[in-house]
């Protein structure tokens, strides 16, 4: 079975450039499913690979505060959309040492695998619920790794500026049952990382809201480096910051794999 | 004390390599460790021996310091974990090496030398494969699991051969720590009157793992040449003396994702070489033992595991007829069911956890209920208890004067 590609054919390319270059956007508008592939192409697949280092600050309503700090390391596989994730935990103390490995496949549940070094101990775990939050944020599983441009259905609502860039509102609603019933996203036309998000609970009241805050250009990739998420229902916030971001590194696949679970590559943590 | 001896030796020995290995390569060494405090108090109304503490059996503040580093190149690195306790019930001061090791790192193999844990093996709290030293007083006590887990004194070479792993683990004989009457209250067959007299293993050990994927399961082998980790124990008229019998094991796991969750399966067989008739009771029979488990979600933070496990005791018509009066008769095969429910609330500040074991065979049960709050990143506290139930004479039943609630405080820096 070959599945879907995030891939762009060259002339639906073509059409975006010109109608952001013409200004005319109402005049060539790819369609709603092509800006979203185009965008989770852009925001989740940059690059062959990347490294970052991820600071977390995890802000409840009363404006106290928890921190985490990881590296991340991904690396894609395939054209398919396949993808290996590999997070080595720096802080908070408890919790520095561990280190977390995904298997990310759009079309199956994803394979998941954490190493606990107090014991040594490899465990699998379950990975059957992507909407559950990432080590305590208000980011989810899927938030962080993405999700497949089928997973909704989705409507370009219209085109609208948004803190002066030329963005593509669409609506997303998603196929089977999710903690949220739609989502409003601002995609940059042109560069195709969403700008903002919004959630919606089954009363259709605002739920979550995603804010890409700050935009810097990567190795020749447009790289959201400072996100917001924020739970408007708990007032529970979540800041994250990318530093020393660095793509097409050449991480190889085996560094994807149990060995490097339980013996983290110091050359590439520090 | 030479505990106490020990552990300076080694706490210097490693200042000095840590150092030394800091200046010559340029590379980073990071310190942390935590500070905790954990107190047990013994629930049932129970007659305790003279010279068992009852009330409160267990109190103890603990300070764990921790270094790791190495080289730039990442082929030299090392990691050193030492406990200094003040144990306020049995009124002592010790020093304990959790971790002491330094590792080399090639393209092809992993060598790590020095004092490791290794944990092998499937099981959520039963083990097959997992033949590495454990301390069931940490555990019977509530302390935080990586207690339940011993150091072995080891060479552990890891060769990398394409995408399977074969692990070599030689080690010096460390044993159990085993629940004695200093803090618990068991039954034992033998008069309380009679010293122990309990001989070591000098010989080495062995254990081999070779582990890699098949289709997307994990799939994993595994023998190891060795000792019980218990002694077996025979009065004689001035001594109760106990020497560890030799275990050879042969097993195989297989993990992998199943209807929404993960699926675990482990076997092993259990090679009592010195009673291999079955006809020494003092010795362990030969076993097989079967572990099915699986976990998955329930919600976004609730979390399933269910496992069955089962024991079967090889020649069991020799162990029948060998058995001296007055000891219980086990089933040939044991059989144990346990669940575990993880909740979490709060964005993860908020745990609550339940595992149970339950005796399927020997109608007993214990069950672990404990909830933990993280106040901040550094610290967090556990109230928890260890609650036995059932028949006296399963293996759980048997601790039945042991149910105790546990608090541990912990400050992590």
């Amino acid at each position: 079975m070959s599945l879907p590609t995030w891939r762009i054919p060259g002339p639906v390319l073509a059409l975006i450039t010109l109608a952001w270059v013409s200004g005319a956007a109402t005049a060539a508008v790819p369609d709603a499913q092509t800006i979203v592939a185009n965008s989770l192409q852009a925001f989740y697949y940059a690059g062959e690979d990347m490294r970052a280092r991820i600071s977390m600050r995890l802000i409840n309503a009363q404006g106290k505060e928890r921190r985490r700090e990881m590296i991340l390391l991904r690396k894609n596989i395939g054209k398919s959309g396949e993808q290996r994730y590999y997070i080595y935990f720096r802080a908070p103390p408890d919790i520095k040492g561990t280190t977390f490995m995904v298997w990310k496949y759009l079309h199956k549940e994803d394979d998941r695998w954490i190493f606990i070094p107090a014991i040594k101990l490899v465990r699998r775990i379950a990975a059957d619920d992507k909407r559950s939050s990432f080590i305590g944020s208000d980011f989810t599983y899927e938030d962080i790794s993405g999700r497949a441009v089928d997973d909704e259905t989705h409507t370009l609502l219209r085109t609208e500026e948004l803190a002066g860039r030329a963005v593509y509102v669409i609506e997303s609603r998603p196929k089977t049952r999710a903690d949220y019933t739609r989502r409003l996203s601002w995609i940059d036309q042109q560069r195709g990382l969403p700008l903002k998000e919004e959630y919606f609970d089954a009363r259709d009241e605002k739920v979550r809201v995603f804010t890409a805050d700050r935009i810097e250009q990567v190795d020749g990739y447009w790289t959201v480096t400072s996100r917001t998420m924020k739970n408007l229902q708990t007032g529970h916030r979540t800041q994250v910051r990318f530093d020393d971001i660095k793509y097409d590194l050449g991480l190889k696949k085996n560094l994807f794999t149990e060995r490097y679970l339980r013996t983290p590559p110091r050359k590439w943590l520090r | 004390m030479a505990p106490l001896r020990t552990t300076i030796v080694s706490v210097v020995a490693f200042m000095i390599t840590a150092s030394l290995m800091n200046r010559a390569s340029a590379g980073d060494v990071e310190l942390a460790g935590f500070v905790q405090a954990h107190a047990v108090a013994r629930m049932s109304n129970v007659d305790c021996p003279a010279g068992t503490e009852c009330a409160v059996p267990f109190n103890e503040q603990r300070l764990q310091l921790k270094a790791e580093g190495g080289n730039e190149a990442g082929s030299l690195s090392f990691l050193g974990k030492i406990d200094l306790i003040h144990d306020s019930v049995l009124d002592e001061r010790v020093g304990e090496v959790r971790e002491l090791y330094a590792d080399y790192n090639s393209d092809n193999f992993r060598l790590r030398s020095g004092r490791q844990i290794i944990t092998w093996g499937l099981g959520d709290l039963l083990f097959i494969n997992d033949i590495f030293p454990k301390d069931w007083v940490a555990f019977y006590s509530g302390q935080p699991l990586q207690y339940l887990k011993r150091g072995s004194d080891a060479l552990n070479l890891d060769l990398y051969l394409g995408t399977t792993t074969l692990e070599i683990v030689l080690s010096r004989f460390r044993g159990d720590r085993l629940p004695d009457s200093r803090q618990f209250v068991m039954g034992s067959p033998f008069s309380p009157l009679l010293p122990y007299h309990i001989d070591e293993p000098t010989g080495a050990e062995l254990a081999l793992r070779l582990s890699g994927n098949l289709a997307s399961w994990d799939a994993a082998v595994y023998a190891s040449h060795g000792y019980y980790r218990a002694p077996a124990l025979t009065a004689t008229a001035t001594e109760v003396y106990g020497f560890y019998p030799r275990l050879n094991t042969l097993g195989a796991t297989l993990s992998g994702a199943f209807a929404n969750g993960v699926l675990n399966l482990e076997l092993g067989y259990y090679d009592s070489v010195n009673d291999r008739g079955g006809d020494i009771p003092a010795i362990e029979n030969s076993q097989a033992r079967f572990l099915v488990g699986y976990s998955r979600q329930l919600g976004q933070e609730t979390q399933l595991g269910v496992q069955a496990y089962a024991e079967w005791l090889q020649d069991y018509h020799a162990y029948e007829r060998s058995l001296p009066a007055g000891f219980a008769l086990r089933d040939e095969v044991r059989t144990v069911a346990t669940i575990r429910f993880t909740q979490r609330y709060f964005y993860q500040t908020l745990t609550f956890n339940l595992f149970a074991f339950v005796g399927l065979s020997e109608g007993d049960s214990y069950v672990v209920p404990s909830v933990r709050y993280a106040f901040n990143d550094n610290l967090w506290a556990e109230l928890g208890a260890n609650l036995f139930g059932g028949s006296r004479h399963g293996m759980l039943g048997a601790m039945g004067d042991n149910g105790n609630v546990y608090l541990t405080v912990r400050y992590a820096f």
